[in-house]
């Protein structure tokens, strides 16, 4: 092998899409090696997807399958369900308060342990190992936590008579600081992967210039970590926005249906006492399209915040 | 737990890229100003860290401590880990469920990301752009909105209750991840290394064994622990693809065992659950984590 590579490398082109071996490689050897993943999107992805949409144009009960067309009947009844709108709004209140908190604390974090030292390593992993948890595991571990007679704050909840899931208000909160406390590190690794993409020279002139903290933080720190806030951001919007385990182990949509999600919401349309795949499929893919149309919104409105 | 971590030299990773504040600070200051400085310091960040341990530590200890109502009455003991092997079909049943399910998952997820990930950085094929897409827009799309129609379709093959139904469903969950993250894996190979073997007469197939799977190592392990974390922990699937309860997988089986007891929560078989749940994945975080900080720092994630 040594003997080939000395050989008179073949003319390194310019452009390293039009080398000699993509032509050897013949299209058919591509299709074989992607066959797998092929396989995988069509049937279990693409597949379901159409068929979700004609679910959702159905009469389908989860028991009795296919009963034929129901077309707009579905939707009308999805909207009109009594959770419909409590529980878009609840999500998408869980969801602002979930992104702000938790990008907040994940880029502090990060300023935290940017540097190397055996200290701040220990920090980094303290703040990581949440992250390997799954958030079912992480969901029963806080039930248990909150817990009014097993916790270890059921004196405090005793003594001064509150408890954490008994009012609608409490129950969010405490779960926000769940999936907080789950993911900061998580998002902490992200937040360090864009600082680390900024060149030390930046930092190292504005201190020259006697810029303070807040001024480098402000004026180099965010705007050169706008594609990182940007993925963060989608990524973050959009898991809370599908927020199901959480809940659903947590507080079962209570105290008085006050935190019911919008994946909840198809969960009990579909398996739950209604076993209506016809309204479950309407729902899914009122989510499908506002997700997609929400996502779009935020990458329009990031990358155009980045042309400023 | 610590000692992985402060074994280690101070991680080469993090260059720094703030001037760090003890920087050029002169050596000569007295330790006792430098005491008074550092203190507040080490233990507001300790109680940060701690905030995040003190859950996990907590649920460790006392699902091995005394408490009425549960399987450890009085004195310490492991008497909530053995209400968890007397739960219904036995905690050995649900960890073997789990470990089926997680370990066809890995291995599927290699297979297809590894052959995957060659083409998409190495071949050029008709529909190439459309595959890559349609494999990244599973991001883009719903748990549940894939889930209903794969809780049809699923019965409709014969997969239905099946803990290889999951795994097939949590590999194609994997995808997009493991597919772009073994993409940049095989694009970050300089090409020439391939190029060489291939004028050596060796074929496609031999070039992608001999020579670029040790090249792709990092990558093969990184999503290859995601994809068993993912697996290992995954609630939503199991939760409509399995009503068996013997089929059930450990995440399902700990979250029922809350409300079996008469109605009465057993909290400390929750705990027990939560460790035995808990436990595989830190520890395998801990032994891989350098892999898991290197994986996203080596560019994966910088758009």
């Amino acid at each position: 092998m040594t003997a080939t590579t000395q050989r008179p490398a073949a003319p390194a082109p310019a452009r390293p899409r039009k080398r000699k071996t993509d032509r050897a490689h013949g299209s058919f050897a591509g299709w074989a090696f992607a066959s797998p993943t092929a396989l995988f999107v069509v049937l279990l992805f693409v597949i379901p997807l159409l068929l979700v949409f004609q679910m959702s144009a159905s009469d389908w009960p989860l028991l009795s399958g296919n009963r034929g067309v129901n077309f707009p009947d579905n939707y009308t009844e999805a909207v009109s369900d009594r959770f419909f709108v409590a529980s878009i709004l609840f999500t998408l209140k869980y969801t602002v308060i979930t992104t702000i908190l938790l990008l907040g604390l994940a880029l502090g974090l990060a300023l935290l342990v940017q540097e190397s030292s055996r200290w701040k390593g220990l920090l980094r992993t303290s703040f990581l190992v949440p992250s390997a948890l799954g958030l079912a595991s992480a969901s029963l571990l806080f039930y248990v936590l909150y817990s009014p007679t097993a916790g270890p704050f059921a004196w405090l909840t005793q003594q001064f008579g509150f408890t954490f899931l008994g009012t609608p208000d409490g129950a969010l909160w405490s779960t926000v600081f769940l999936i907080v406390w789950r993911f900061a590190g998580f998002y902490m690794l992200l937040m360090l992967v864009g600082l680390q993409g900024i060149p030390g020279e930046i930092y190292e002139a504005s201190r020259m210039d006697g810029a303070s903290p807040w001024q480098t933080f402000r004026s180099i720190t965010v705007p050169l970590l706008k594609p990182t806030l940007a993925l963060t951001t989608v990524m973050c919007v959009t898991g809370s926005l599908l927020a199901f385990e959480q809940f659903y182990i947590l507080t079962k949509g209570g105290p008085d249906n006050s935190t019911i999600t919008v994946v909840q919401l198809i969960y009990s349309t579909a398996f739950q006492g209604r076993n209506d795949l016809g309204v479950a499929g309407a729902l899914s893919v009122i989510v499908l399209v506002a997700l997609v149309v929400i996502n779009i919104v935020q990458i329009r409105a990031f990358s155009k915040k980045a042309e400023d | 737990m610590s000692t992985t971590t402060t074994r280690r030299p101070a991680a080469p990773e993090f260059p720094e890229t703030a001037p760090a504040p003890r920087g050029g600070r002169p050596t000569g200051r007295s330790s006792f100003a430098d005491l008074a400085i550092k203190t507040p310091y080490w233990v507001l960040t300790g109680g940060l860290a701690l905030i995040f341990l003190y859950p996990l530590l907590w649920t460790a200890v006392s699902s091995l401590a005394p408490r009425a109502g549960t399987g450890q009455v009085d004195g310490w003991g492991v008497g909530n880990y053995m209400t968890l092997v007397n739960y219904q079909a036995g905690i050995g049943r649900y960890l073997l469920n789990s470990a089926i399910v997680s370990i066809t998952t890995v291995v599927l997820t290699l297979f297809t990301s590894l052959l995957g990930g060659y083409a998409f950085a190495r071949f050029r094929f008709p529909g190439k752009n459309a595959l890559f897409l349609a494999t990244i827009a599973i991001l883009m799309v719903p748990y549940a909105t894939v889930l209903i129609p794969l809780y049809v379709l699923l019965n409709a093959v014969g997969l239905a209750n099946s803990l290889i139904g999951v795994a097939l469903v949590l590999t194609m969950f994997q995808l997009p991840f493991s597919t772009f993250m073994m993409r940049i894996s095989f694009e970050s190979v300089p090409r020439e290394l391939d190029e060489a073997a291939l004028v050596d007469g060796c074929s496609t197939w031999t070039v992608l064994w001999k020579v670029l799977v040790p090249a792709v190592k990092p990558g093969l392990i990184t999503v290859g622990m995601f994809a068993f974390l993912a697996a290992w922990n995954d609630f939503f699937a199991p939760l409509i693809l399995i009503s068996d309860s013997n089929n059930m997988t450990l995440p399902l089986a700990v979250s029922n065992l809350r409300g079996q007891v008469q109605g009465v929560v057993d909290y400390g078989a929750t705990e027990a659950g939560v460790v035995v749940l808990a436990l595989p994945c830190i520890l395998l975080f801990l032994i891989l984590q350098r892999h898991y900080v290197n994986g996203f720092m080596s560019g994966a994630f910088k758009g």
